[in-house]
């Protein structure tokens, strides 16, 4: 929906509103932004977030109650209002109180994951059911309101802080929709937690030349990526995919790094838009990426790619499936048999394979997310396994580990064992997946991709010099950005510098990006999730 | 920085973005200039033109490639103009229509029919060849809103650089050398093509439902056949049904004629030519007859006579319930008609020598003929003015015909040298 004139044209006019009304009520024309632009997504969609919305805000409201009556009871037994009560007395009432704030949380929760797991992962039941009982799948007919599982895990991080007191209830229905359906987040996330978010989204923002100047830099450079990269290795990706009998061996190869490169400038556009969008707006957004490719090892590049759902992840699930009782019960039954080490290795083993189980299903209800997802597990933990290795490695050769050359090896390993496990996701067919995987070592042959070959898979020659200059572009941005903001530092320029780069970039990108009559602008990948 | 200069500044700013974004705009739009198809560029040229004309034609290429105003201006002091492009449907021809009675009014409108079997907007690249070369005017939104297809957006057609700007890999030298002053192709609107290929040698089109299949052919040249002349039926029934028919040209020039035919060799069409199928006796779409009747009462409010015509093309098809419905609203609003499927005779219209396409649209030699006959038939209904006794203007078509001769003979010297038209 970003690449559409509409979106622009919406965008525009909301930001000329939301500097022209009195500051008081800009969260109110937010908040009336994005029921607009859901609603122009699909009519029955805003009653999906507004029951996402209203539940959640009534849990936390219930749960707040729960820690008032808490609260006074505490009170009151403090002022001596109440007849002082035993231990077990205050343990009761406490016992009370928390288990009805327990429930009211998971009411909610399973409500709000049942939406989602409804809408979302039925047919995938459904289809794996009947493969299992016999018979022809139907698939059933179902509303998949616009990245449901961004805004569900948003309410859902809201509804858990409430619950564990790492923030207050918002009291406010309205300001709280506003923070479930804050729109530019709505499309690809990124996933935001109440506490970061409500610090900028609900105050009152005068016209900031800079912050403005700089959004819409960001929102360029988005647009960039996505129109004049992503979309355009994606047609050649699109040839690939089509017919993956012709193009396997060394196109496997091929697709491997141009879908690397489809989904960063993708993905990592999209998010640059969105936080460019809220930057305009005078809303901070968290980032989603930090220069991800330049990952040593795994565990590090999901540290640094897709930062909000990797810490959704951490936060929301494998911290408490770690401390949960029955993770107690397995590590005290697995230390007397296998000792500490071994029974510390067994919870992280399980909690690892749940998150990234989960991980996998949240991209997608097919086997190749869950295949996805488990070998990211997988692959993180053998890591973990061999750390001992490495630290003796490097001891052993201290030198060689700050070396320039071995950090680059470590770069490359990380980013193509990313590639190969993304083959799942490309694909999107376990069997194939795998089939091409190995084909990819099979049948390679160092004359099979040739230039003529690059050619016919649907872009010219002077579209792939395009692709390689915009990803030296990102390269080099991303090297920049090491050494800190890389827009401060051009802010830094002279005027004709920075205004020439701004107007270089808008032009490339209105030229270069494919979009319009005669190109389908693809929706930004993140979208179906 | 003090506020002067910041206005400054911005303002520079501005122009300098704004300056941009049209020279690149104009760098990316096809020239239609021999990279591109050439029939772009004909809704343009119209207004480099001295807007007075007696007669403008409007519709599709059965009009810019079967029609020669020059022939029209040199053989009868006719001033004409094509405002035809490929594909051209009758809402577009409408606005075309509205946007010329902007700048002139001329005492005819020439609408060819073809384009009443198109209801929707058909294919995007012929509304743009149709329309980005409109001035900006209401018609011209009219005109966009009414002939985008799915998918198309009306900013693309404001800011053409959000269409064709995936022309930036792909442009040419031509793009340079027409990037100030496009290519001018037509002859007030005619285009021409002097090449032949005879509709015998091309499987482009059938023409059997016209002229009858290839043995009834040979066997009506050698007279064998009792059958073999397909015009014998139409030329009986004109004569017999001659009478009938009302001339609405009779009242206006108090012409009294007992017969349809008169030394001129002018022949008033009758009713049916073509085979009957199920497609051709399907009624036009009401939106298509919308703009027809719009073009009707427009020229009306001006006072401007509007004739209704059928080129010969072999393909698509002229089918008989297609005819009949024309013939029945020219009827109805007392309008003239002429189908020239019925006047091949009167023409002379070869498909072997007349046509650059084998029969779906005329060479130059043909568009000789359909232009011959409609000079003969516009003299004979209405009194016009001889221009070429005005010496001001007969400069002006002086050069127009030079244009013209200097195009036949580069014509002929690629046809001589390459076998074939490459660059016209």
């Amino acid at each position: 929906m970003f690449v559409s004139y509409g979106f622009i044209a919406f965008m525009l006019v909301a930001f000329v509103l939301y500097y022209l009304i009195p500051r008081r009520f800009q969260w109110m024309l937010l908040l009336i932004a994005n029921f607009l632009f859901y609603f122009s997504a699909g009519k029955y969609y805003p009653i999906f977030i507004l029951v996402t919305a209203a539940t959640v805000y009534g849990a936390g409201m219930m749960m707040a109650r729960c820690d008032r009556e808490l609260e006074r009871y505490a009170a009151g037994v403090r002022a001596g209002e109440i007849p002082k009560p035993s231990r077990d007395e205050k343990k009761a009432r406490k016992k009370k109180i928390n288990g009805k704030k327990k429930r009211w949380m998971l009411l909610c929760l399973f409500l709000n994951l049942g939406i989602l797991a409804v809408t979302k992962y039925t047919n995938f039941a459904v289809e794996n059911v009947q493969n299992i009982a016999g018979g022809e799948f139907t698939p059933i007919d179902l509303i998949v309101p616009l990245g449901i599982s961004f805004y569900t895990f948003q309410a859902v991080s809201y509804l858990l802080d409430v619950y564990w007191n790492k923030c207050a209830p918002q009291k406010n229905f309205f300001r709280f929709a506003l923070y479930v359906t804050f729109f530019p987040q709505l499309i690809q996330g990124p996933i935001s937690r109440y506490g970061d978010l409500s610090q900028t989204l609900y105050g009152e923002h005068g016209f900031d030349w800079k912050q403005v100047r700089f959004g819409l830099e960001r929102i360029l450079w988005g647009y960039f990526k996505k129109l004049v990269v992503a979309d355009r290795i994606g047609i050649a990706m699109g040839t690939l995919l089509e017919d993956p009998e012709y193009y396997t061996g060394g196109f496997v190869f091929v697709g491997m790094i141009f879908w690397a490169v489809q989904l960063y400038a993708d993905f990592t556009g999209g998010i640059d838009i969105t936080i460019g969008i809220a930057q305009v707006f005078g809303i901070h957004v968290e980032e989603n990426f930090i220069r991800p490719f330049f990952s040593k090892n795994i565990a590090e590049y999901w540290r640094r790619w897709h930062i909000t759902m990797g810490t959704w992840f951490r936060d929301y699930l494998f911290y408490p499936l770690s401390i949960s009782r029955p993770m107690k019960n397995i590590t005290t039954a697995t230390k007397k048999r296998f000792g500490m080490g071994g029974a510390r290795r067994v919870a992280v083993y399980i909690s690892t394979m749940v998150v990234w189980l989960a991980t996998g299903i949240w991209h997608g209800a097919a086997w190749h997310f869950v295949a996805w997802g488990l070998a990211n597990g997988a692959i993180i933990l053998f890591s973990e396994e061999c750390a001992p290795l490495y630290e003796k490695f490097h001891a052993r050769f201290p030198k060689l580990g700050i070396s320039w050359g071995y950090r680059a090896f470590q770069v490359i390993r990380t980013f193509l064992l990313m590639c190969c496990l993304r083959l799942f996701d490309t694909y999107a067919d376990l069997g194939l997946a795998v089939k091409q995987f190995i084909h990819m070592f099979t049948q390679f042959r160092w004359n099979q991709v040739t230039l003529q070959e690059l050619v016919d898979l649907g872009l010219g020659k002077k579209d792939y010099l395009v692709v390689f200059l915009g990803v030296l572009l990102m390269f080099a941005v991303s090297m920049m950005g090491r050494r800190g903001s890389v827009r401060e530092r051009i802010s830094k320029k002279p005027y004709a510098v920075r205004y020439g780069i701004f107007l270089a970039l808008f032009f490339i990108t209105l030229l270069f990006g494919i979009y319009g009559v005669g190109f389908d602008a693809k929706q930004f990948i993140y979208n179906q999730f | 920085m003090k506020r002067g200069k910041k206005i400054v500044l911005g303002g520079v700013s501005l122009v300098v973005a704004v300056a941009l974004f049209f020279g690149l705009q104009r760098l990316v739009v096809p020239k239609y200039a021999g990279d591109t198809p050439l029939e772009g560029n004909f809704t343009a040229e119209y207004y480099g033109e001295d807007a007075r004309h007696d007669v403008i034609m409007v519709g599709d290429c059965e009009v810019y490639e079967n029609f020669d105003p020059m022939v029209l201006w040199k053989e009868f002091g006719i001033t004409s103009y094509i405002r035809g492009n490929a594909q051209q449907l009758v809402w577009q021809s409408y606005y075309l229509l509205e946007d010329t009675l902007r700048h002139e009014k001329p005492k005819m409108v020439i609408f060819n029919v073809q384009s009443l079997t198109h209801g929707e907007p058909q294919r995007e690249e012929y509304n743009r060849m149709c329309l980005d070369g409109m001035k900006w005017s209401e018609t011209k939104a009219e005109a966009i809103n009414a002939s985008m297809c799915k998918g198309e957006n009306f900013l693309d057609y404001v800011f053409p650089i959000l269409r064709y700007h995936s022309r930036i890999t792909d442009l040419t030298k031509e793009d340079v050398k027409y990037y100030l002053e496009p290519r001018k192709i037509t002859h007030n609107g005619y285009y021409m093509r002097i090449d032949t290929l005879p509709a015998s040698q091309s499987d482009v089109a059938d023409p059997s439902w016209l002229l009858g299949t290839e043995e009834e052919r040979k066997a009506a040249q050698s007279g064998e056949n009792e059958i073999d002349d397909p015009w014998a039926e139409i030329d009986e029934r004109e004569e017999n049904e001659a009478d009938a028919i009302d001339d609405p040209w009779a009242e206006i020039e108090g012409a009294e004629e007992s017969d349809r035919e008169d030394e001129s060799g002018i022949v008033e069409p009758g009713a049916d030519t073509a085979q009957s199928s199920a497609e051709g006796d399907k009624e036009f779409s009401a939106y298509a007859m919308k703009y027809l009747d719009k073009m009707r009462k427009l020229c009306e409010e001006e006072g401007i006579k509007l004739l209704l015509v059928k080129a010969p093309s072999l393909a698509p098809q002229w089918y008989d319930g297609q005819n009949q419905q024309v013939s029945d609203y020219a009827k109805k609003h007392g309008l003239d008609y002429v189908n020239f499927y019925e006047l091949l005779e009167e023409t002379g219209i070869d498909y072997e020598t007349d046509t650059y396409d084998g029969g779906l649209h005329m060479n130059y030699s043909g568009a000789k003929k359909l232009s011959r006959y409609l000079g003969k038939y516009l003299k004979k209904h209405m009194k016009w003015e001889d221009h070429r006794e005005d010496a001001n203007l007969s400069k002006v078509y002086e050069e127009k015909l030079r244009f013209q001769e200097e195009m036949k003979e580069a014509q002929q010297r690629e046809l001589d040298r390459y076998g074939e038209i490459r660059n016209y």
